[in-house]
């Protein structure tokens, strides 16, 4: 924070000398989660400053432009810890930025947001996929760029149906957010004729995900777990807890594929994209943060550079104004993805393609050809309109 | 000019003809034919074509992501900006091959040259500048810094204003060509990526591919003075990207690549209506006039080839296959 202020101080003075207006500050906020996230895979264990480090990328992105339109942008992180008062954090934080990117889980998304409504605050909501936020739970300040588990459920269901890989065979965790994931692939099953053949669920009888002799032990299990199923095209993993998913490819009792949690992927992003100029983006991303870009720092440079883009277009930091555009009609944002990304008005959700990954490429982007909308394209992944109980305000 | 026309036609016709039967004969193509050089991005190669037996003549090999493609202002050389090699490569009108290579600076994309053919100006997407290369010596004599991605690259006809468009930044920059100084930028709409000039400098279109817009800039005023869109019965609107533009001499039909509409539209550069869609390949990206302006080129980039389009009767007449992922189109005389 200090080194941020000193360091807008100082570029404060070297414009004001050459300009002779002040550079408009734009501040936004950083609300994420103390700690990190464990993983059945060593390499998909997230960094440190996973989901910062995107938004970091888009405050040099924005301030490249804003030094033509004498705007300059500042973040400030702070991180929670579970049992730590979030509303309270998020109204500190809302002293200072009108604008709040949160990495939170579904409550205390909630929490914050509700927190500092009555001062205008304004949260992006990166990290939390959970349907019932866009819903239900919806609010009117805050804007998610995390695509739902709906929609990235529709963007698998899409392509297995489009491969004519109808039966499923679906293996769900034994926690809360597993259910609503596999919740999601019913739905989706559903809606694009897939047909899940059985249902079996992975108890987490607790224990290390990381052991000495590991391999041993998982290669007995897995067989075993996994026979004696209906004949079935491709086993969908709903693990978002991270406890068994990974140990599925190459060990079912069946030759079938895997996808979900494991296997095919579906993601808002992913490294190995290189489509539509995201090599550009890949490239800034490695020399800012020596690692590689993921998903939540996807999300959070895309929630950052919709900031950017609102002043730019508003000429404006208000919070109204950059609300206001970015509902409007007039909104969008190039995301690398192919197409312009814009929001839905009846639940303040960005429209994405969805990358289907297999750790190392990209196999596909859904929508699939022939999944047709009579609004976008876009609204065939996940809850649309005329089904959502979102009512803003 | 019916007849004119009709004639042209039989005469191709016959070419084709006679180049199956003997392909040698095509080194002894008249004076009247050129040659289209066209850059494709996947398969690290020049396919040249003869626009007068309208088949590939010659494939070059060049270095890695070729895309913009220019012919040098002498007429001796093509230039190649081949990404992945962070380089420029100058290819041999003559012999056809490449002789060397100039100084781009990382990840060249789209370049254009002073009217004299003395200073190249190269937009280099990954370090947010525009190079600056004496063509001559074949040296890096400056570094302009614009927003972020810089690609589009167009110089005004009196030589004082080049425009530099920036994606993400979302801007044409003017940069005082004596200075090399920023004098001005324009908010255009998402992910600009190819500027043009009408050849009386009037106006300066600005195609924004994320956008789905044609913004009409007033190069005096430097304001957007009027919007070009594109509405396409049974098309999503996501679909229609902007891509490259041609404008006839005359300033008064400008053609513009769709993308993955799969359409060149064809605007009336006086009133910016669209006249026309042309259905060409898929991905439609950038296009060159033969110096006749008889004939539009323009590269499909995901259906692998040239779709060829009669400029006066306004039709696509030939499509020509290349190599992999076609993106750029230069032309020559032979």
């Amino acid at each position: 924070m200090i080194r941020w202020l000193i360091g807008a101080i100082s570029l404060c003075a070297v414009t004001s000398s050459a300009l002779a207006a002040e550079p408009l500050m734009i501040s936004i906020g950083y609300l994420g989660q103390a700690g990190i996230k464990a993983t059945l895979s060593l390499v998909e264990l997230p960094s440190e400053n996973d989901g910062i480090a995107g938004a970091r990328l888009a405050i040099e992105d924005n301030n490249t432009t804003g030094r033509f339109l004498k705007q300059q942008f500042g973040l400030e992180e702070v991180r929670v810890k579970g049992g730590d008062d979030v509303a309270g954090a998020a109204r500190n934080l809302a002293g200072r930025n009108t604008f709040i990117i949160a990495d939170l889980p579904p409550d205390a998304l909630l929490q914050a947001a509700d927190a500092v409504r009555d001062r205008g605050g304004i949260l992006f909501n990166v990290g939390a996929a959970d349907d019932r936020l866009r819903e239900a739970d919806c609010r009117a300040n805050v804007i998610h760029i995390a695509p739902t588990r709906s929609m990235l459920a529709d963007a698998l269901a899409q392509y297995l149906v489009w491969k004519q890989w109808k039966r499923w065979l679906l293996v769900v965790g034994s926690h809360d957010d597993d259910r609503l994931e596999a919740d999601a692939y019913r739905r989706a099953a559903a809606r694009f004729g897939a047909k899940i053949v059985q249902e079996r669920v992975f108890e987490d009888t607790g224990g290390a995900r990381r052991t000495d002799s590991g391999v041993t032990l998982i290669q007995r299990q897995i067989p075993v777990f996994t026979q004696q199923a209906p004949a079935y095209d491709v086993m969908i993993a709903a693990d978002e807890s991270e406890v068994f998913a990974s140990y599925l490819p190459y060990r079912t009792w069946d030759p079938r594929p895997v996808a979900g949690s494991a296997g095919l992927v579906p993601t808002s992003w992913h490294a190995a994209q290189d489509q539509w100029g995201a090599v550009q983006i890949q490239n800034r991303f490695t020399k800012l943060n020596a690692r590689r870009m993921t998903a939540r720092d996807m999300q959070a440079w895309l929630a950052t550079r919709m900031i950017g883009e609102a002043a730019s277009r508003t000429n404006s930091g208000d919070g109204k104004a950059i609300l206001a555009f970015l509902k409007s009609p007039d909104f969008s944002i190039a995301g690398f993805k192919g197409q312009r990304l814009t929001i839905r008005d009846w639940n303040l959700q960005l429209r994405q393609p969805i990358l289907l990954v297999d750790g190392r490429m990209v196999v596909s982007v859904s929508p699939q050809d022939g999944f047709l909308h009579q609004v976008s394209e876009l609204d065939t992944l996940g809850i649309d309109r005329p089904e959502s109980k979102c009512r803003l305000q | 000019m019916q007849a004119a026309m009709m004639m042209n036609r039989s005469k191709m016709l016959c070419r084709v003809w006679l180049c199956g039967a003997a392909t040698w004969l095509v080194t002894a193509a008249p004076a009247s034919a050129f040659l289209a050089y066209v850059s494709n991005e996947k398969s690290n190669t020049v396919s040249v074509i003869d626009t007068d037996s309208w088949t590939v003549t010659a494939t070059i090999k060049v270095g890695q992501r070729p895309r913009g493609i220019e012919l040098t202002r002498d007429g001796k050389s093509v230039l190649v900006a081949v990404g992945d090699d962070d380089t420029i490569q100058i290819i041999d009108v003559a012999s056809q091959k490449v002789v060397d290579s100039l100084p781009s600076g990382p990840d060249p994309e789209l370049f254009t040259q002073d009217a004299a053919g003395k200073i190249l100006y190269v937009a280099n997407e990954n370090d947010n500048t525009v190079t600056v290369i004496d063509l001559e010596k074949r040296v890096r004599i400056g570094d302009v810094q614009v927003g972020v991605e810089p690609e589009g690259m167009a110089i005004s006809p009196d030589g004082k204003i080049l425009i530099n468009t920036s994606e993400t930044t979302n801007m044409a920059h003017f940069i005082d060509t004596a200075t090399r100084e920023i004098v001005a930028n324009v908010l255009v709409d998402a992910r600009p990526r190819f500027a043009e000039f009408k050849r009386d400098g009037s106006e300066l279109w600005v195609s924004s591919e994320i956008g789905g817009t044609v913004s009409v800039i007033d190069p005096a005023k430097r304001v957007v003075t009027d919007k070009i869109e594109f509405n396409i019965p049974g098309l999503r609107r996501e679909a229609i990207q902007p891509v490259g533009i041609g404008m006839t001499r005359d300033a008064k039909t400008a053609f513009i690549a769709l993308g993955p509409a799969n359409r060149i539209a064809i605007v009336d550069a006086a009133t910016h209506k669209v006249i026309k869609y042309l259905l060409v390949g898929q991905r439609v990206w950038h296009m060159a006039f033969t110096p006749d302006e008889k004939y539009l080129l323009v590269t499909n980039g995901v259906s692998n080839d040239v779709s060829v389009i009669d400029v006066a009767a306004q039709k696509v007449i030939k499509t020509i296959q290349v190599g992999e992922l076609p993106w750029g189109v230069a032309m020559a005389r032979p």
